[in-house]
């Protein structure tokens, strides 16, 4: 037990694949794409299928491993694959399916910069593919966003408990930053994979052969040809989506009490614009870090609570402005809000941000 | 004159409806070859007492409602893609049966990555492939296996291989991959091959649960709405151009080989 708590030092992406280990993962799946790269590499130097008998394979592509991901999470087990933005690009096709579908599974996205195949370094510019969707059809993903490599152990188990509540994809949207950092971590405890009988228990819709002679087919399809029908099943994946954003949002609000300024920013920019902020609140501004953790469903009744304290809020993003359509969503033009961000790869600087802060200060004084 | 209820007796049993054939309209086309696929497919199945024990993966194409036809659990899978699902299911649950029903435009098309993969890596699953020359479901289309000359609403002058390329046997590049165990090419237009099918299918089936590698069973079909012939028209085409190009028989069979 002891040895548990132990506090380690490693990469976000090695957090992942020792997590995944940890919470009971059936099977991983997924192709090479930086700056991810670590997650499968981990996974096949730990060898878990000779401990916990959880399944890794190196699938022929992204369009592969998602659809392997469709696959297993259709039978009921615990399935997650990582990726980096082209990849994920690439398993839109999937992802769509699942949630048609109605199939768990965990996706993990380490960003990095686009369109095309970009750069590797890192970049929140998929923000708007995580969010809205990002293939066809009327539907949502839950997405969590880390912003420490201690997030990116413990969303792992998160992102599976909500799949598997919800059946529907869960995704981890990470970035460069917190996937190559290395810092210090607890890594959950190990837990045993499910049992067959357990996964018949939690899955009674699951389509893997057993019971049927009591129970008759399962069948794991988005297809229906009735429009009348498939408006109903469109209805009916609606009115989950409307529970996921009553019950599931998550945010982190800090020093917003008395604060005359937001920032409004996930993931690793948050953690940069905390830096900024310690040098606004030396300087005598009142500045408080508004976190969202869900981005979809994201915190909007947090936000508009927010918008109605505060002077003006700074969102900082690393892309050229996602998530403050959101914001200003949110907050229903109530306050100024102003986005700050940087492309192709390039993380912000603190005083960038302590710059932009002044500009929209200027901004609310007139 | 003998009265119904004296010729049906169990003693005169010819034929019957497969016990996991589900008692609903088919919505294949009369004399098409699906139909027939799924009911050795249902029958090998039922003989093997893997009805629980067994899971489907459907593709896009005229068989996509194959899940409403036999009574198993099934997974639809996305156009190509059922290898991949395929692959987890067997790796996640390997005392399973898995296998996919697949056309040559999910196989060998849009699929053919997942295809060769699956196969190459030697997952024990099996692969029923359906190749009928064309697109049936999207109303007759050119297919990577469509015959030179021949004609379809996107080659509507026949084929060319300048515009078009060849019809590709994806059967013998499966044969050469070291991960398949049985890699067979059979037919259903007559009684004698649709018994010879079935015999490939438990084959193949058996190797899957064995977990001795990858099977293939193609099966050279007819489509005669995409091709536009009666049926029995389409059977006769089938012999004569289908069977001189896709030569029909087993291409490889490591038990024999050994
Ligand atoms: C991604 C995608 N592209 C195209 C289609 C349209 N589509 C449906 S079935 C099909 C061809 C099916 O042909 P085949 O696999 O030979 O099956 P058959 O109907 O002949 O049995 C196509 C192109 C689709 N459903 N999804
Ligand atoms: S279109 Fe062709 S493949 Fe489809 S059901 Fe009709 S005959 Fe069969
Ligand atoms: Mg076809």
């Amino acid at each position: 037990m002891a040895q548990e708590r132990e506090v380690l030092l490693m990469k976000g992406n090695e957090a992942i694949a020792h997590a995944a280990i940890r919470c009971g993962c059936d099977g991983y799946f997924g192709y090479p794409i930086t700056p991810q790269s670590e997650v499968l590499e981990t996974l096949a130097e730990l060898k878990p299928w000779e401990t916990t008998g959880m399944v890794v394979v190196q699938a022929e592509s992204e369009v592969a491993s998602i659809n392997m991901l469709y696959g297993g999470g259709g039978t009921g087990k615990r399935v997650m694959t990582s990726s980096s933005s082209p990849g994920v690009a690439l398993m839109q096709e999937g992802i769509a399916y699942m949630a048609g579908a109605e199939v768990p599974g965990l996706i993990v996205n380490v960003q990095r910069g686009g369109p095309g195949l970009g750069t590797i370094q890192p970049s929140q510019s998929d923000y708007y593919q995580a969010t809205r969707g990002g293939g066809n059809g009327d539907y949502h993903v839950i997405v969590l966003a880390p912003n420490s490599v201690q997030e990116m152990a413990d969303f792992v188990d998160l992102g599976f408990e909500l799949a598997f509540r919800y059946r529907n994809p869960a995704m981890i949207l990470s970035d460069g930053v917190i996937g190559q950092m290395m810092e210090k971590v607890v890594l959950p405890p190990q837990k045993p994979r499910r049992t067959d009988e357990e996964i018949y228990a939690e899955c009674p819709w699951a389509s893997n052969g057993h019971g049927l002679k009591t129970r008759g087919p399962q069948v794991i399809t988005s297809l229906e040809l009735d429009p009348a029908v498939m408006e109903q099943r469109n209805l009916h994946l609606q009115a989950k989506y409307k529970q996921v954003e009553e019950n599931e949002v998550r945010f982190e609000s800090t020093g917003c009490e008395d604060a005359e300024y937001a920032i409004v920013a996930f993931g690793s920019a948050s953690r940069i614009a905390q830096k900024a902020i310690e040098t606004l609140r030396n300087n005598g501004t009142k500045v408080g870090l508004f976190r969202p953790i869900t981005l979809w469903p994201f915190p909007k009744k947090a936000i508009h609570d927010l918008a109605q304290r505060v002077k003006g809020i700074l969102v900082v993003e690393i892309n050229a402005g996602m998530m403050v359509y959101d914001v200003e969503n949110a907050a229903e033009h109530c306050v100024p809000i102003r986005q700050f961000g940087r492309l192709g790869g390039i993380v912000p600087d603190p005083d960038e941000i302590v710059e932009a802060m002044e500009q929209l200060k200027q901004v609310c004084c007139k | 004159m003998l009265t119904r209820e004296e010729i049906i007796q169990p003693q005169n049993l010819v034929a019957e409806k497969p016990a996991l054939m589900n008692n609903v309209d088919m919505h294949y086309c009369p004399g098409c070859s699906h139909g027939v696929v799924h009911k050795l497919v249902a029958e090998v199945i039922a003989e093997m007492g893997l009805e629980e024990k067994t899971i489907g993966i459907s593709p896009v194409g005229c068989a996509v409602f194959a899940y409403r036809y036999i009574d198993i659990d099934w997974q639809e899978a996305a156009h190509g893609r059922a290898p991949a699902l395929a692959t987890a299911c067997k790796r996640l649950w390997p005392d399973r049966l898995v296998f996919t029903y697949q056309g040559d435009g999910d196989l060998a098309c849009i699929g053919t990555a997942e295809t060769i993969h699956a196969l190459n890596r030697g997952e024990n699953i099996t692969i029923i492939f359906i190749n009928n020359a064309i697109y049936g479901m999207t109303g007759g289309q050119m297919a990577p296996t469509t015959l030179l000359g021949m004609k379809t609403a996107t080659c509507p002058y026949g084929r060319d291989p300048r515009l078009h390329g060849y019809p590709l046997k994806i059967t013998e590049i499966a044969a050469q991959l070291e991960g398949t165990a049985y890699v067979t090419r059979q037919s259903v237009h007559s009684v004698a091959a649709i018994r010879k099918c079935k015999k490939a299918i438990r084959h193949a089936f058996e190797n899957s649960m064995q977990g001795k590698g990858s099977n293939l069973v193609e099966v050279v079909s007819t489509c005669n709405s995409g091709w536009k012939m009666n049926p029995v028209k389409a059977n006769e085409w089938m012999e004569e151009h289908m069977f001189d190009y896709y030569h029909v028989g087993d291409l490889k069979d490591t038990e024999v080989i050994r």
